[in-house]
């Protein structure tokens, strides 16, 4: 076969690695870096789409900070729900994690039906649970046995939060595997040589286990933090089940991210949306940033 | 070298050790029973679930496990609530469309990261990963604006098209790391062969990397089944809602009393086809989970 010369086979086969990476490209540029472009110059005007933007300057950011109470309250909330939820749910799931990894009898089974619920979404799912807590619910019925009074989760304010942090429990087997996965990547001869060394349960843990899967801590942390401060299906459909109002009751289910739903598709304030997203965008990598720059303190890499 | 030290030690060492076993083994009794314990509570909302979407409406708040009678009329009463059928059309038609532009587009991309030489690769393969850490809020907004002025709103494509445009990264970063190991001879031979790399892509790649083109897939179907803030924001016209839209027939805003029942009927039917597939693929899809946890 003959080659033109300046088509060398690296050539070749770089120009090939570009074209198959071009469904990417495209989407990054398309899809991701152009609409945050766009998306910040929204941010600086009055839009509602139909009609051209308006151009405000800081006026969107000013009416936010120096007016906008619905913005401190879902700013709470989501605060709330992020330092909250975050380390509940990694514990659980170090908790079942370190229970699979016992290699008990069954264990297959277990780990079946603790991930399971994992896989369930969407507004199904958070029907099940604005049924399962609700007043005269399975929760509150089995606090009952035990003559603990249940709170009325989803319909009093005060437990909104505390009753989706409960639901989130039932579905951290993501985490669970991704631990489950980092305990069983520790050689067993670090805990043996413990053992032999009179080391106690605690120590080993602290001491071998912990430091080994700071690593996928560190992941779970991290990813978790992003999500949590994007929390939106179930607070939107529990408050639109329970109080036909989103954010109800009390606008204590008024996350940040329904907050620019509502603003962005309720009452159609693109540039005003936009100024809180990217407020939002600020704020996550600022506390990622944050995390990656502390993780140098407890995470351990080996080698 | 511990262990020579602490045999010296005698008697007081053997002590010690039976009592670490006798400790141990009622560890493990403990920890069996927290874990059945644990087990049941994970277990109990769905059965509760099934147990509602049995009951007549006047029974729905008593405690009982067995209804009596048993009323299975519910399911085709709640189903019967919504036009389900044709929204379940809908969900299929949108969900088998973006697994198809995943799986194909993120397991392009992920081959030429995986084993194609070009320069930039190892960077451009660090922005891949920069965006999974991205906020998807932030381009929400701008992507819709974008999309309305396509005349895109009330049509499937904004829910589909983006698909076939990388597939997602964590997509691509889970078939780079499966692609990397398979042997590179294999390429090579197929070159000499005078293969294409599409061809070597399609024929030799793709179909050994099964399990892994199969977490994927799944991974798709449950994301653009379950998804509700796409169809919320793209879809007004009732007509080409889907499953997870059509349920809020259900919610207060419908009007009345929540009728839980068939609430807990409609959700059982629509969350089915994920139970049933986890349980059918739920080893790829413990593995291909674990491998990110590692590498991540």
């Amino acid at each position: 076969m003959q080659q033109r010369p300046w088509l060398t086979p690296r050539r070749r086969e770089a120009t090939l690695g570009y074209l198959f990476l071009l469904p990417w490209v495209i989407g990054f540029l398309g899809l991701t870096l152009g609409p945050m472009i766009f998306s910040l110059y929204t941010s600086f005007t009055k839009y509602n789409i139909v009609n051209a933007p308006q151009w405000l300057g800081f006026g969107n950011y000013q009416d936010i900070f120096e007016y906008n109470e619905d913005f401190r309250a879902s700013l709470y909330n989501t605060v709330w729900y992020v330092v909250v939820n975050t380390p509940i749910s990694i514990a659980f799931a170090l908790v079942l994690a370190l229970l699979l990894n016992m290699k008990l009898r069954g264990t297959n089974l277990f780990r079946t039906i603790f991930y399971s619920p994992t896989v369930l979404g969407g507004v199904s799912m958070v029907f099940l649970w604005v049924w399962i807590l609700n007043p005269q619910g399975l929760v509150d019925r089995g606090l009952a046995l035990i003559h603990v009074p249940g709170p009325n989760w989803f319909y009093d304010p005060a437990w909104t939060k505390p009753g989706l942090v409960v639901m989130n429990l039932w579905r951290v087997g993501t985490g669970m595997i991704i631990l489950l996965a980092g305990l069983n990547a520790i050689p067993r001869t670090l805990y043996e040589a413990a053992n032999i060394d009179g080391a106690r349960l605690w120590t080993r843990f602290w001491r071998i286990t912990m430091p080994l899967l700071s690593p996928s801590l560190f992941f779970m942390v991290v990813t978790g933090i992003i999500g949590a401060f994007q929390v939106f299906t179930s607070a939107y459909v529990i408050s639109q089940t329970v109080a036909n109002s989103p954010g109800a009751p009390a606008k204590s289910l008024l996350f940040y991210e329904l907050l620019i739903y509502l603003n962005a598709w309720q009452d159609l304030k693109m540039g005003y949306a936009a100024a809180l997203s990217w407020i939002l965008f600020i704020i996550i990598m600022i506390v990622t940033g944050v995390q990656l720059w502390l993780s140098s303190r407890w995470v351990y890499y080996e080698g | 070298m511990a262990v020579a030290a602490k045999r010296a030690g005698g008697n007081h060492l053997m002590d010690w050790q039976q009592n670490q076993r006798v400790q141990s083994a009622i560890g493990r009794t403990l920890a069996f029973l927290l874990i059945c314990a644990l087990a049941i509570l994970f277990v109990v909302p769905l059965v509760w679930m099934f147990v509602t979407s049995i009951k007549t409406q006047a029974q729905v708040f008593d405690p009982n496990w067995i209804p009596h009678p048993a009323q299975w009329r519910n399911y085709p009463d709640a189903l019967s609530s919504a036009p389900f059928l044709l929204y379940f059309r809908n969900t299929v038609i949108i969900t088998g469309i973006s697994m198809f532009g995943t799986v194909l587009s993120s397991s392009l991309v992920a081959y030429s990261f995986a084993r194609l030489r070009f320069p930039g690769r190892e960077a451009l393969f660090m922005l891949v990963l920069a965006t999974m850490m991205l906020p998807g809020i932030v381009t929400l907004i701008p992507v819709y604006i974008i999309f309305s002025k396509m005349h895109w709103v009330n049509t499937f494509l904004p829910l589909t098209v983006p698909a076939f445009f990388g597939g997602g990264a964590f997509n691509i970063f889970l078939l780079r790391q499966f692609f990397r190991n398979i042997p590179m001879e294999l390429s090579e031979s197929a070159r000499i062969d005078g293969a294409s790399e599409l061809r070597i892509w399609w024929q030799i790649i793709l179909p050994l990397s099964g399990p892994i083109l199969t977490a994927i897939t799944i991974f798709s179907f449950q994301g653009a089944w379950e998804d509700y803030l796409g169809p919320l924001i793209y879809l007004d016209n009732q007509a080409l809602w889907t499953l997870q839209l059509g349920l809020t027939v259900f919610e207060a805003s419908g009007g009345g009393i929540p009728m839980w029942h068939w609430m807990m009927a409609a959700s059982l039917v629509i969350m089915s086809p994920v139970l049933i597939v986890f349980f059918l693929a739920q080893r790829y899809f413990i593995e291909s989970i674990a491998i990110s946890g590692i590498k991540g």
